[in-house]
């Protein structure tokens, strides 16, 4: 032991010192994660490899040329529900997106460390795990009863306020990684807090703010359970006042896929790749946007 | 004063400070030597003297450059800035101061044997005590960082020069008398120029001691009583 | 042989300190407070005319807070707040009836890490011009220009102005950000430590350029490089836990500073 000691305060320790159980633990945990990474990412193939099987074989120019069909009846498409889902989408990205951004700018500059805003704060984390079917209970109480029906403009509010609290947190956090240095230098040149917002937080956090947006498109554009309250769905084109149902494909899928009719069921594989090939694209733009302007 | 917070920037400090007491052991060892060899006419003593020079002159670069590294590589400021400065300026003098030493051993070997007038040599040898003693204190002041005691020194180094000017007006009434005198006195007036020049180096190791302890120069001139030259005047006259 | 009557407070050079200058900002019993933290503690001084002034102590001292309650950017924080007078051409500053914004154009302000506005180099400078004047393009044109030439960045971005900010070196950027603060024509420019996120030939460019500037404005710089403040200032003045220990001339406070504190912190023998 005493020697041990003094050797090693003289002379370079020996080599191969590290214990032979360090090298299995090592080991063990590398392989139990690989494993585990492995059985995640099988089942996420295996129903993306389903998805593409499906959808490409149901899918044909007809698909995006004829509406969805009636029961017992032949072919058909989903034309007019992938028109009402970006009508829906649209609708909904439209009114959340100033809302979103308005409320995240107060959150990350005015607000900053004020009571009210850490209240909204946690509201809105709240807002953002609610089970979505609860926000299309709500819009079914407040809008389709009163209006005395389905309708376009329920589901684009129902969409809106689950975009809303993604927007705002994305651009508090984007606003919030601007530093803080860059609005004393704002505010040291003389400019208000408006102009600093405007010409200099905005701009900075710019791309992430957009990514936000394309991210929480991406989010409604998928949502099936708020529109089964409020949009509904339908086998035809919608009115031009977006009253009574409008087709849509989450429920299209919801309602086809379940059906007893094999060109339904297509028609819901072709609707389930459409939606899918769409948001990959949104996730990629919104990816691509982020990472141009990160990189500086 | 607190030390440091990188220590070894103390080390180098104290570096210079020993280097520069070595320096002033050994310039005072010289000056004693010489002078005794030049009064007994003792030539080994005087060879000894001449072989402790290049250990000096080897002292004073060592400081010199330790002192420029400090420099660089501390950028020293205020009383550090000070500190590093005087050592190179003390340790410039003190090299001279053994150089001047060696010199009067030199002279010392030059007239070997020659008659020496008791009274130049006593007067030369009064003078040297008086110079011996001013660079011990000087040398005191600066490791004490006394300014009292070096301007002390700084007022003291009159006398010196009085002292000279009374032993120049002696050795040319011996060098009038006779002209075979002319040589050894020419020498020991050299000797006495020399011890003089000492004088003037402590003063300006004084000087040196009070600006590194106050940062101030001394601004006043320094009182003098070397007449050597209206001395010529007369006796030209 | 005695050398000829040399005080160390008058330096050669054009680095001489004037301290006939007329006084540009007078400091009287300030005191700052972070909530219920005093970060500075009955502060009075003097900065002169023309002149750079260092803030030198320790990190926590309070040079910066000081320096910053002179366009009083600490009211971003409404926790922070500043008691007594900042005299500025007749003014007090920190009275509610000045207007902020216009106290800040005329005390301009650079940072630490240079902060060049998402936006192209031209934008960047026009930012603060026009903020307060509507001016013909051309006008706008010879402003910019004028306030990257005093920045000694013109030769090197004038055939890219329309191109980012982001875009430029560390010193460059720094650069930058000084053009925009002399394009608003201010008569005080703050530094707060412009060169510590930068290499030594950006800071030098820096350095060398505070030292022009220093014949149209009044400069106060922050900084923890002791031998910058001594190489760029003319007055110095040393903080330590929220007081002023020392203000003096730059030579006399680097040679042989009054105080014990100031004397330890300059030579690296704080505890």
């Amino acid at each position: 032991m005493d020697t041990a000691l003094q050797a090693s305060s003289t002379a370079p320790a020996p080599w191969g010192r590290v214990r032979r159980s360090r090298y299995v633990a090592d080991k063990t945990l590398r392989i139990v994660c690989t494993i585990f990474t492995g059985i995640g990412a099988i089942a996420l193939g295996w129903i993306l490899l389903m998805l593409l099987y499906q959808g490409l074989t149901a899918l044909s120019p007809a698909v995006f040329a004829n509406t969805t069909p009636g029961p017992m009846t032949q072919g058909g498409g989903i034309i007019n529900a992938i028109t009402g889902s970006l009508i829906l989408t649209f609708l909904g990205i439209v009114v959340a997106t100033p809302v979103g951004i308005m409320a995240g700018t107060y959150l990350a500059e005015y607000g900053k460390g004020s009571k009210l805003a850490s209240v909204i704060r946690f509201v809105n984390d709240i807002l953002l795990a609610a089970p979505s079917i609860l926000i299309g209970l709500f819009v079914y109480t407040l809008m389709v009863q009163p209006m005395g029906g389905y309708s376009g403009w329920a589901g684009g509010v129902a969409l809106a306020i689950i975009a809303v609290p993604v927007i705002v947190r994305t651009t508090e956090d984007m606003l919030r990684l601007v530093p803080g240095s860059l609005r004393e230098a704002g505010v040291a040149l003389g400019a208000p807090m408006s102009v600093v917002i405007r010409s200099i937080s905005w701009r900075a956090a710019r791309s992430g703010m957009v990514t936000g947006v394309l991210l929480a498109t991406a989010r409604i554009a998928g949502e099936t359970a708020p529109l089964l309250f409020t949009a509904l769905n339908n086998n035809f084109w919608f009115r031009a006042d977006l009253m009574g149902g409008v087709s849509n494909l989450p429920v299209m899928i919801y309602q086809f896929a379940l059906s007893p009719y094999q060109n339904w069921r297509e028609l819901a594989w072709a609707g389930a790749l459409v939606i899918t090939l769409s948001i990959l694209a949104l996730s990629v733009v919104a990816r691509l946007l982020f990472k141009k302007d990160s990189v500086r | 004063m607190a030390e440091h917070i990188v220590s070894s920037y103390d080390t180098e400090l104290q570096h210079l400070r020993r280097r520069i007491s070595e320096m002033g052991g050994i310039a005072e060892k010289m000056l004693v030597d010489a002078m005794t060899g030049l009064v007994r006419g003792d030539l080994p003593l005087a060879q000894t003297v001449i072989a402790a020079d290049p250990r000096l002159d080897m002292l004073q670069r060592e400081v010199e450059e330790s002192a420029i590294l400090t420099i660089a590589r501390r950028q020293p400021l205020a009383v550090d800035l000070r500190e590093t400065i005087s050592a190179i300026r003390v340790s410039g003098d003190v090299e001279r101061i053994g150089d001047l030493a060696k010199n009067i051993a030199k002279r010392t070997v030059a007239i070997a044997g020659q008659f020496q007038p008791q009274k130049i040599v006593v007067g030369l040898q009064h003078m040297n005590d008086l110079v011996l003693g001013q660079l011990k204190d000087v040398l005191d002041a600066y490791s004490q960082q006394d300014t009292a005691k070096a301007l002390d020194v700084w007022q003291r180094d009159g006398a010196i020069d009085a002292l000279y000017t009374s032993l120049f007006r002696e050795l040319l009434t011996y060098m009038m008398e006779d002209p075979r005198n002319i040589s050894f006195c020419t020498h020991l007036l050299f000797c006495a120029k020399n011890i003089e020049r000492i004088g003037d180096h402590t003063t300006n190791i004084a000087e040196t001691v009070h600006y590194l302890v106050t940062g101030e120069t001394l601004a006043i001139d320094r009182p003098k009583n070397d007449t050597s030259i209206d001395a010529t005047l007369d006796i030209g006259a | 042989m005695s050398p000829v009557a040399v005080s160390t407070s008058s330096a050669v050079g054009k680095s001489t300190a004037n301290a006939a200058a007329p006084i540009r900002i007078a400091v009287r019993k300030l005191d700052f407070y972070y909530g219920d933290f005093k970060g500075l503690k009955d502060i009075n001084l003097n900065f002169h005319d023309r002149q750079v002034t260092a803030l030198i102590g320790p990190s926590g001292c309070g040079k910066s807070t000081l320096l910053r309650t002179f366009n009083r950017i600490y009211s971003l924080y409404p926790e922070q707040r500043a008691e007594g007078e900042i005299i500025l051409d007749g003014k007090n500053v920190l009275s509610p009836s000045i207007d902020v914004n216009e106290l800040r154009a005329r005390v301009g302000m650079v940072f630490q890490k240079p902060t060049p506005f998402p936006m192209s180099i031209y934008d960047n400078v026009a930012f603060g011009i026009r903020l307060y004047e509507k001016l013909p393009r051309a006008e706008l044109d010879v402003r910019v220009e004028e306030a990257l030439r005093k920045a000694a960045l013109w030769d090197e971005v004038k055939d890219k102005l329309k191109q980012s900010g982001m875009g430029l070196s560390g010193g460059q950027q720094q650069r930058l950000c000084i053009a925009r603060t002399i394009a608003q024509r201010p008569e005080v420019i703050l530094f707060d430590e412009p060169t510590s996120a930068l290499d030594p030939i950006s800071t030098g460019k820096i350095e060398e350029l505070i030292e022009q500037l220093r014949s149209e404005f009044t400069i106060v710089i922050v900084t923890h490089n002791m031998q910058q403040a001594a190489r760029i200032s003319q007055f110095t003045a040393f903080m330590y836990l929220g007081e002023l220990v020392e203000f003096d001339v730059t030579t006399k406070m680097f040679m042989n500073p009054s105080k014990k504190q100031t004397q330890d912190y300059i030579t690296g023998r704080f505890g």
